[in-house]
């Protein structure tokens, strides 16, 4: 049997048959000619009709789709057969140049030129791209680059998933998500916790699986193999009675002598917090508000966030619920307020920072928030993100104070936050830690490159110093601020239990880890929880102190996880 | 030649979505239809019908543009076409 290792990021045990996502369509040669056996005529006749398939299929998803991503599939559909990129290169056919070579071409010429008008139309250049490299794969008959349409559901393989593959992702026809790249905190490995679906990221040799191979994954060991058996099947079954016990979450997070600690709800709108609290979460301890401001070319309306926050709010009575200012730049650009432009955006003008060059948004979201917080029964936080200062804790505090807002706090996720953890709780009434970007802060590594996930894990020794960093500057401020967990490390069930012994008091996740996280803490004593996170301080490697830790974890093999 | 000028409405000026529908409409119709900024020659005019073209004439919210078509129903074409070009399609 062959197997292939890689690192499990979602857990779940399933056999299936492999479907590959299309390698990206490549450069047709430079200089390539027309074949001698076709004619200009019929070139033309065949680049136009294959900008009418890809336009057609185009306008079928965009039939299919809602909201803002239709309107995007509508544009994109009407860019395949648009007389600009076509007629360019029909003309370059007529010099003698093949068809893709031609397309090929005058898509790059059309979208540089949308790249250097900038803004919105620099973000368009890609969907371009895109329509040519549908052409292209039209015209020499391969699959279209994108997810692969199949009516049987299939184990999805890929290099590594972008955003724009996620959104068009069906959960009813993938049963899991294998990549030979990404790392744990990819955008493959989101998507597929909040998917529930099982998940092997860094896999290398994965690339070589053959479409309709079957294989068995188990997303919480990281594995693939092929050929499964009986022993596969039987691991398969095990895990489906385990998922059942799993499904619900008894909706008090505590370890096993009682010490209690608030599980809560990562959300993104009214959607996912409804069913956050169907789920049983606790409350939600990170509510991110760009939901009400992306795919937007103008900020919106104080009314108009005043409805979103409340429809959020309404699905938590009595609860608290930890709202998180407009959180743009780096991977999450928005054309009123960042510059796409900036050499280096996930070290730019960010989050908190873009109040400093474009000063109103935070305030106007501020008042935003606390009209929508003043006749909701849900008791409501917030927090700014990419604070690195304590005076910049003082300055959202001050602002806080200023929109009626009484309970502010910060994310720490920059290093110099964790550090000086006592100064800035002075300033605010809690902190979170965002354990993503403080990974990639603390370890000065990119989270989409798969060559670095080993260092990009929170289960880096100096990741977990500097959270136990932060605790201690609370209790060194000494009036028992909160610090809570909002990353993805507190959807880990493992490193869950390592951030209670850290003295880390709410951990908040995407909805469907919280019946894992909550079984797994639900095993241990508070004693325990804080040897096994010395256990893990003292690691010499993330890969150390995370099977120090599982070694002493008996109820993992119970549930599978 | 008809020529008719209009004033663009949409909030985020002619592209995205108002480009879409614009484009959509001009393609519909049986005559060609060029557009241009009220400042650029004639020679600049270019196509109508393609979104990429609105997209790169960069027209934004309050610019006057012209447009010009030719044949039968030329002036009812462009009187359709200037009510969607002064309509605020973002807000919809």
């Amino acid at each position: 049997m062959q197997n292939y290792s890689g690192v499990g990021v979602s857990p779940g045990r399933i056999i299936g048959s492999v479907r590959q996502m299309p390698k990206p369509v490549s450069e047709p040669p430079l200089g390539e000619r027309l074949a001698s056996s076709a004619t200009v005529d019929e070139a033309t006749a065949g680049l136009r009709a294959a900008s009418k398939v890809v336009q057609a299929e185009l306008q079928g998803r965009a039939a299919a789709a809602t909201g803002a991503s239709k309107a995007v599939l509508e544009a994109t559909a009407l860019m395949a057969a648009d007389p600009m990129l076509i007629k360019a290169a029909i003309k370059l056919i007529a010099t003698g140049t093949s068809a893709e070579r031609a397309i090929w071409e005058s898509g790059a010429s059309v979208a540089e030129m949308l790249h250097n008008l900038g803004g919105y139309m620099a973000d368009r250049a890609t969907d371009v791209l895109d329509v040519r490299a549908r052409i292209v794969a039209e015209l020499r008959g391969v699959p279209a680059p994108g997810i692969p349409q199949s009516t049987e559901p299939f184990i999805l393989v890929a290099e590594d998933l972008a955003p724009a593959d996620t959104a068009t992702l069906d959960p009813a026809k993938v049963l899991a998500l294998v990549t030979s790249g990404g790392g744990p905190q990819s955008h493959t490995a989101i998507i597929a916790r909040a998917l529930g679906l099982p998940a092997v990221v860094a896999a290398p040799g994965v690339d070589e699986l053959v479409d309709g191979t079957e294989v068995y994954v188990d997303g919480a060991a990281g594995t693939v193999s092929v050929d499964p058996g009986t022993d596969e099947q039987a691991q398969v079954a095990a895990w489906l009675l385990a998922a059942e016990t799993l499904a619900v979450f008894g909706g008090t997070g505590s370890t096993a002598d009682g010490h209690l600690v608030p599980l809560l709800a990562n959300v993104g709108g009214a959607v996912d917090a409804v069913k956050a609290a169907e789920l049983g979460a606790q409350g939600v301890g990170l509510l991110r508000t760009e939901f009400c401001f992306l795919e937007r070319d103008t900020e919106p309306t104080i009314d108009e966030q005043v409805v979103a926050y409340r429809g959020v709010f309404d699905a938590f009575p009595g609860k608290k619920v930890v709202v998180r200012t407009l959180d743009a730049g780096a991977d999450k650009p928005l054309p009123f307020l960042t510059d796409s432009t900036e050499p280096n955006p996930s070290l730019g003008v960010r989050g908190f920072r873009t109040d400093l060059t474009t000063p109103g948004v935070l305030k106007r979201q501020l008042t935003a928030i606390a009209t929508a917080a003043a006749d909701s029964p849900a008791e409501v936080w917030v927090m700014a993100p990419m604070i690195a200062t304590v005076d910049e804790a003082a300055d959202f505090a001050a602002m806080c104070r200023v929109a009626g807002l009484k309970i502010p706090g910060v994310m720490v996720e920059v290093p110099s936050a964790a550090l000086l953890a006592d100064r800035i709780l002075g300033e605010v009434d809690f902190v979170s830690l965002g354990t993503n970007d403080l990974t990639q802060y603390t370890m000065a590594a990119d989270r989409q490159l798969g060559t670095l996930a080993a260092l990009n894990s929170p289960w880096q020794p100096a990741v977990l110093h500097l959270i136990k960093l932060t605790v201690a500057g609370s209790i060194a401020q000494g009036k028992n601020k909160p610090v809570g967990v909002c990353g993805e490390a507190a959807a880990d069930p493992v490193l869950a239990v390592v951030l209670v012994g850290l003295g880390v008091a709410s951990l908040s996740m995407t909805a469907r880890s919280l019946s894992a996280v909550g079984a797994v803490l639900k095993s241990v004593t508070l004693d325990e929880a804080k040897r096994l996170a010395e256990l893990a301080l003292s690691a010499r490697n993330a890969g150390e102190a995370r099977t120090r830790v599982r070694a002493e974890l008996p109820i993992l093999e119970q549930l599978g996880l | 030649m008809s020529e008719r000028k209009a004033t663009i409405a949409s909030r985020v000026g002619l592209h995205a979505r108002p480009a879409s529908i614009f484009a959509a409409a001009v393609g519909e119709l049986p005559i060609e239809v060029t557009i241009a900024l009220e400042t650029s020659p004639v020679e600049d005019a270019m196509d109508a019908s393609s979104i990429l073209s609105l997209m790169s004439l960069g027209a934004a919210n309050g610019d006057v543009v012209v447009l010009r078509a030719e044949g039968d129903g030329a002036v009812e074409a462009l009187e359709a076409l200037v009510k969607i070009l002064e309509t605020d399609l973002d807000a919809e």
